[in-house]
């Protein structure tokens, strides 16, 4: 799309320009050398690279006993929200298009209200909720309850644009050849949609297994406990530990990203599907879906 | 109901610190964003990569690592300070420092991605007319970029009113941790205080969202 180099912002550069970037090149690299330069004296006062706090790391009973455990709960809690987050979204997000006002209007207000509250605040009340109910809530539900009632929300509106965006005459053509309204929904509208939509939903699934380190505030065993509770409290190497721990999520959510933007490649290029990915994504929030 | 309006003014202390939260590391955030984002379309190739590096790696994380990080790592462990009596300030400037990291990220793919809309012959345009660097981006492509920009930075300022209830797992006391408290003082009215905080939040973003929605679609560029 732009032709060496040159771009909205600038031209293709020519001789005096390209002495300039180099320049530029050479002191903006200065710069960000001395701005690593400062941050890696400043923990090396601290003693922050010495080998003793990392050395735990290369040993096979750290991970075994100490970090594969939280990961594992970590995936166990994610993978269970997950499943019931798309359950909770594909109800709702069909259930806000329906012609009956008295399922519309309700599942409009529930996907609404849960979208505006934060996760944390549904942790703690699934906790103190279910008690009163006279129920014991583990963590792990109340951190698997958090996760599916916000993520489930959020899907649903993903599920609903997705819906949308399938052209009207998809819908029009399955009731022509006499399928009935939920017929048309299963065979003819929800899977297009969800096609179109696949690279949003796993944006959220991204943003879904983040947040399981929220179960870190309730105290749930998983990745980010082991990481800055369990591992620091054994060796007393806190910044090593938590920098080992984001690896180990940038490692997982990059990865998922990357199956997100392969999926959307090859949906892009399926003639199967009418409905356009990329529209269907502007609607549901796009880019902005993986903060929260 | 009564255990909600005999806490009212702590209730509305704790969303007055989930405000300043809001409001302090969403304008830091803007502003390290701006600069992440002028990095990553500068003609640089070691700014662009460090940009990159910088959203990738902070876009990754969790948000509850990244504060924790600051709390207990930057906070106890690097001994950052902001203040050397009052713990409850000090976590405060902490996790803003945590919260703006993160958004900053965020912003950064919002700015760029709202330059990135503008078509390539808007500025071709612009620079055959003569118009100097400066110039483009001010008259031509700035205006441009800035009005897509408006509903995502809106739902990025949104989720970042949610996102500040993380800043207690350093133990901020902000909406979420203060009606953990509540729920500790008041067992036997767990219902109307969650009822009560939600509807705080939801007093929060709506208007923003409403206002953020509008001006998009009053400024929107037809193309």
């Amino acid at each position: 799309m732009t032709g060496r180099g040159a771009g909205v912002l600038y031209d293709v550069p020519g001789p005096r320009a390209r002495l300039r970037n180099n320049v530029l090149t050479l002191a903006s690299g200065l710069v960000l050398l001395l701005v690593a330069y400062f941050v890696w004296t400043k923990y090396d006062e601290k003693g922050q690279w010495d080998g003793k706090l990392w050395q735990p790391f290369l040993r096979a009973e750290t991970w075994t006993e100490l970090i594969l455990p939280g990961l594992l709960n970590t995936l166990t809690a994610a993978a269970v929200a997950a499943v019931l987050a798309l359950l909770f979204g594909a109800a709702f997000g069909i259930a806000r298009l329906s012609d009956h006002r008295w399922v519309r209007i309700p599942a409009a207000v529930v996907v609404e209200a849960f979208r505006a509250v934060p996760v944390l605040m549904l942790i703690f009340f699934a906790q103190y909720g279910g008690s009163l109910a006279g129920l014991v809530v583990t963590e792990f539900a109340a951190v698997v309850f958090g996760l599916t009632v916000y993520n489930g929300s959020v899907l649903a509106e993903i599920v609903r644009a997705g819906i949308l965006a399938v052209p009207r005459g998809q819908a029009e053509a399955g009731s022509a050849i006499g399928l009935r309204k939920n017929q048309v929904m299963r065979l003819i509208l929800l899977p297009q949609a969800v096609t179109a939509m696949m690279p949003a939903i796993i944006s959220q699934l991204v943003v879904l297994l983040k947040d399981t380190a929220l179960g870190f505030v309730v105290a749930y065993a998983d990745l980010l406990n082991a990481g800055a509770r369990v591992v620091p409290a054994n060796y007393a190497n806190l910044i090593p530990s938590v920098i080992v721990i984001a690896v180990v999520y940038i490692a997982i959510n990059l990865a998922l990203g990357y199956l997100a933007t392969w999926l959307e490649r090859r949906s892009r290029h399926s003639r199967k599907i009418t409905a356009d990915p990329a529209a269907a994504e502007v609607a549901a929030g796009g880019e902005v879906a993986l903060m929260s | 109901m009564e255990a909600v309006v005999d806490e009212l003014p702590v209730i509305l202390g704790a969303f007055w610190l989930t405000v300043k939260l809001t409001v302090v590391s969403g304008v830091i955030s803007l502003i390290w964003g701006i600069v992440l984002a002028a990095m990553r379309v500068s003609p640089l190739p070691v700014l662009r990569g460090a940009g990159a590096l910088y959203v990738n790696v902070l876009r990754n994380t969790p948000l509850t690592l990244i504060i924790v990080f600051c709390g207990l790592g930057l906070g106890t462990v690097m001994n950052v300070q902001f203040s050397r009596d009052d713990l409850s300030l000090n976590s405060f400037w902490l996790s803003i420092i945590g919260l703006s990291a993160y958004t900053a990220a965020f912003v950064c793919e919002v700015v760029r991605s709202g330059i990135n809309t503008v078509p390539l012959g808007q500025a071709e345009a612009a620079r055959a007319i003569g118009l100097t660097f400066l110039q483009t981006l001010r008259l031509v492509i700035l205006p441009q970029a800035v009005r897509t920009v408006i509903a995502p930075l809106g739902s990025l300022l949104n989720a970042l009113v949610k996102n500040t209830t993380v800043a207690a797992a350093i133990g901020v006391m902000e909406a979420a941790l203060r009606m953990k408290n509540l729920f500790d003082a008041h067992g036997d009215a767990i219902i109307p205080i969650f009822l009560g905080f939600a509807a705080g939040f939801v007093v929060l973003t709506l208007p923003m969202n409403l206002l953020s929605g509008r001006l998009a679609r009053r400024l929107a560029v037809v193309r």
